[in-house]
């Protein structure tokens, strides 16, 4: 079943950069999708444009459809807060914001209204569970997240998007700054957490994509050029451009 | 090699002359100031007492104290600050964080640029137009207060605007990410974030308030007055109106007077400066980012 229909979407910058063309893209649910690609190809305006984060950079039009989870995304009448509590982002550099690590937690919370300590402190505890950093950090929930060495706090960032409890989860090179280890604690819970969420991951190398993949579309230059189930894309691509990227002779 | 030592050697002298030149510039620079602060000291201290701060103008202001003129500075800056600190942070928050890059939003910066520049006294005559005789505020503390405010506004803006886009943009981004609106976001992580900039640039702004004349000479400042203001709509005396009055208007008055009361307005806006400085360097020592 796919949770994120996308239609016909194209999408430009004022200054004239084509970001994306034309593309048709079903994302399915509780599986880990990979969007992949060199530099350019238009990933990280996709997953932005699903949660409208957009908004808050220079893009003059759109057109075609993105619907999540039954919501329009581009309607005006959608509401937007709801959106991004149904579309969690992580991005590639941490960004603690400048809060204790449980402040950095709850914030999504309060935002939305919701101040039951309880409640809060349950979620702060099972999401930081969640995302492997409970241990660590478990003695200096009031300390400042930026504290936090670089993986630390990307789990940090993680475990944060998980606190509002999203549908889906956008990771755009979630692991490009960090260690092998710190690496793999994120690639191991993201394999936990596709149980429960849709995980729509732009990997910061092929052999990551290939890891990680349940479903895999390959962007170039603002274009969908293919998609596949399983390992496929990897194993057997299609399109000669696809083959040579994740042959690694280009990118 | 040997030719080659001599060139660092070279450099290096010559980096430490010019080291020390720009060492000598800058100590000039700060010459004046300390010598107007210390012959102020010199000639002043005598004056101030307890008397002298607290007691009212004897003798045709040749003697007793000065404290009407003290308040009335004191209560000026408040009624500044009651106007210009929201207005001012308002505007700022408005072009910092919601306002379009736009041909019209650029115009707005200009106009408030150009305001700043705007010679003190032009801001009196205007106040005097608007607030005491079109408003009917009369020669007030109101009306001083007003024009007072309309001048410190551009400082306030541009500097508390100023710290708000110095915040990085990442946390607007991850803050929006999260659900927040764009007041939460601000309210939550930008304003606490810029405070102590903005908290700079209003006592900056204040500061220049307490200090000017020219704006108070026609809408709320008095020559002397027997008795402190009962409201905001009574004139007052001032501090920098009550050392412009003593230093020519007043014949046989006595100098440590006149040195007295500029070293109590110096200090007044020396104390606030300090308080500045003091917030901005704690904010840095603790800041997250
Ligand atoms: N804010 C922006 N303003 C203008 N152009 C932009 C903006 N963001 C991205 N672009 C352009 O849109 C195109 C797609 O960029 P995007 O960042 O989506 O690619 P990407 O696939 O995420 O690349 P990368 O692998 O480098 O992260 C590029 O040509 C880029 O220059
Ligand atoms: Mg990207």
């Amino acid at each position: 079943m796919d949770i994120i229909l996308i239609t016909g979407f194209s999408l430009s910058y004022a200054d004239g950069t084509e970001g994306l063309k034309n593309i048709t893209l079903g994302i399915p649910a509780n599986q880990i999708t990979v969007m992949l690609g060199p530099a350019g190809g238009g990933k990280s305006t996709l997953m932005r444009a699903i949660n409208r984060l957009n908004d808050l950079a220079d893009v003059i039009s759109m057109t075609g459809s993105i619907i999540v989870d039954g919501l329009d995304v581009n309607d005006p009448k959608t509401n937007l807060v709801e959106l991004r509590r149904k579309v969690g982002m992580v991005f590639a550099r941490p960004v603690p914001l400048p809060l204790s690590i449980r402040q950095n937690i709850t914030y999504g919370l309060e935002v939305a209204g919701i101040t039951d300590k309880n409640r809060l402190e349950a979620v702060v505890e099972q999401t930081l569970k969640d995302a492997v950093l409970w241990d660590e950090v478990k003695d200096r929930l009031d300390s400042p997240g930026v504290a936090l060495s670089g993986g630390q706090q990307q789990r940090l960032c993680l475990a944060r998007t998980l606190a509002l409890d999203p549908r889906v989860i956008l990771l755009d090179e979630p692991t490009s700054g960090l260690d092998p280890i710190s690496t793999a604690k994120i690639e191991d819970s993201l394999q936990l957490l596709k149980k429960r969420y849709t995980i729509v991951l732009a990997p910061h190398s092929v052999q990551q994509a290939s890891r990680t993949a349940d479903f895999a579309a390959f962007f170039l230059q603002g274009e969908l050029i293919e998609t596949a189930r399983g390992k496929d894309l990897f194993t057997m691509p299609k399109d000669k451009r696809t083959q040579d990227y994740v042959e690694g002779r280009f990118g | 090699m040997s030719s080659g030592r001599t060139n660092s050697e070279t450099k290096r002298i010559t980096q430490q002359v010019g080291f020390g030149l720009l060492g000598f510039i800058a100590t000039l620079t700060v010459l004046p100031i300390i010598v107007v602060v210390g012959y102020m000291i010199q000639k002043g201290a005598p004056a101030i007492s307890w008397e002298f701060i607290s007691g009212f103008p004897a003798d045709g202001m040749r003697a007793g104290g000065i404290l009407p003129a003290i308040l009335g500075t004191l209560y000026l800056t408040l009624g500044t600050a009651v106007f210009s600190v929201p207005l001012g942070i308002g505007a700022a928050i408005y072009l910092a964080e919601y306002a379009p890059e736009n041909g019209w939003t650029r115009a707005i910066r200009v106009a408030i640029t150009n305001l700043a520049g705007i010679p003190s006294v032009v801001y009196g005559l205007f106040g005097l137009g608007i607030f005491v005789l079109f408003l009917k505020l009369g020669t007030s503390i109101l009306a001083a207060s007003l024009t007072l405010s309309i001048m410190t506004l551009p400082v306030i803006i541009s500097t508390s605007e100023e710290a708000l886009r110095a915040v990085p943009n990442s946390f607007r981004v991850v803050s929006t990410s999260l659900g927040a609106t764009r007041w939460q976001t601000v309210r939550r992580i930008i304003l606490p974030q810029s405070l102590p900039g903005i908290i700079t640039g209003v006592i900056l702004g204040l500061e220049r308030a307490a200090g000017e004349t020219a704006p108070i000479l026609f809408t709320g400042a008095a020559f002397f007055l027997p008795n402190l203001p009962g409201s905001p709509l009574d004139a007052t005396m001032a501090l920098p109106y009550h050392l412009f009055v003593i230093s020519t208007q007043v014949p046989g008055m006595p100098v440590q007077i006149q040195y007295g009361t500029a070293l109590v307005l110096l200090s007044f806006v020396l104390v606030m400066n300090i308080i500045a400085s003091v917030i901005r360097s704690r904010a840095r020592a603790r800041r997250l980012w």
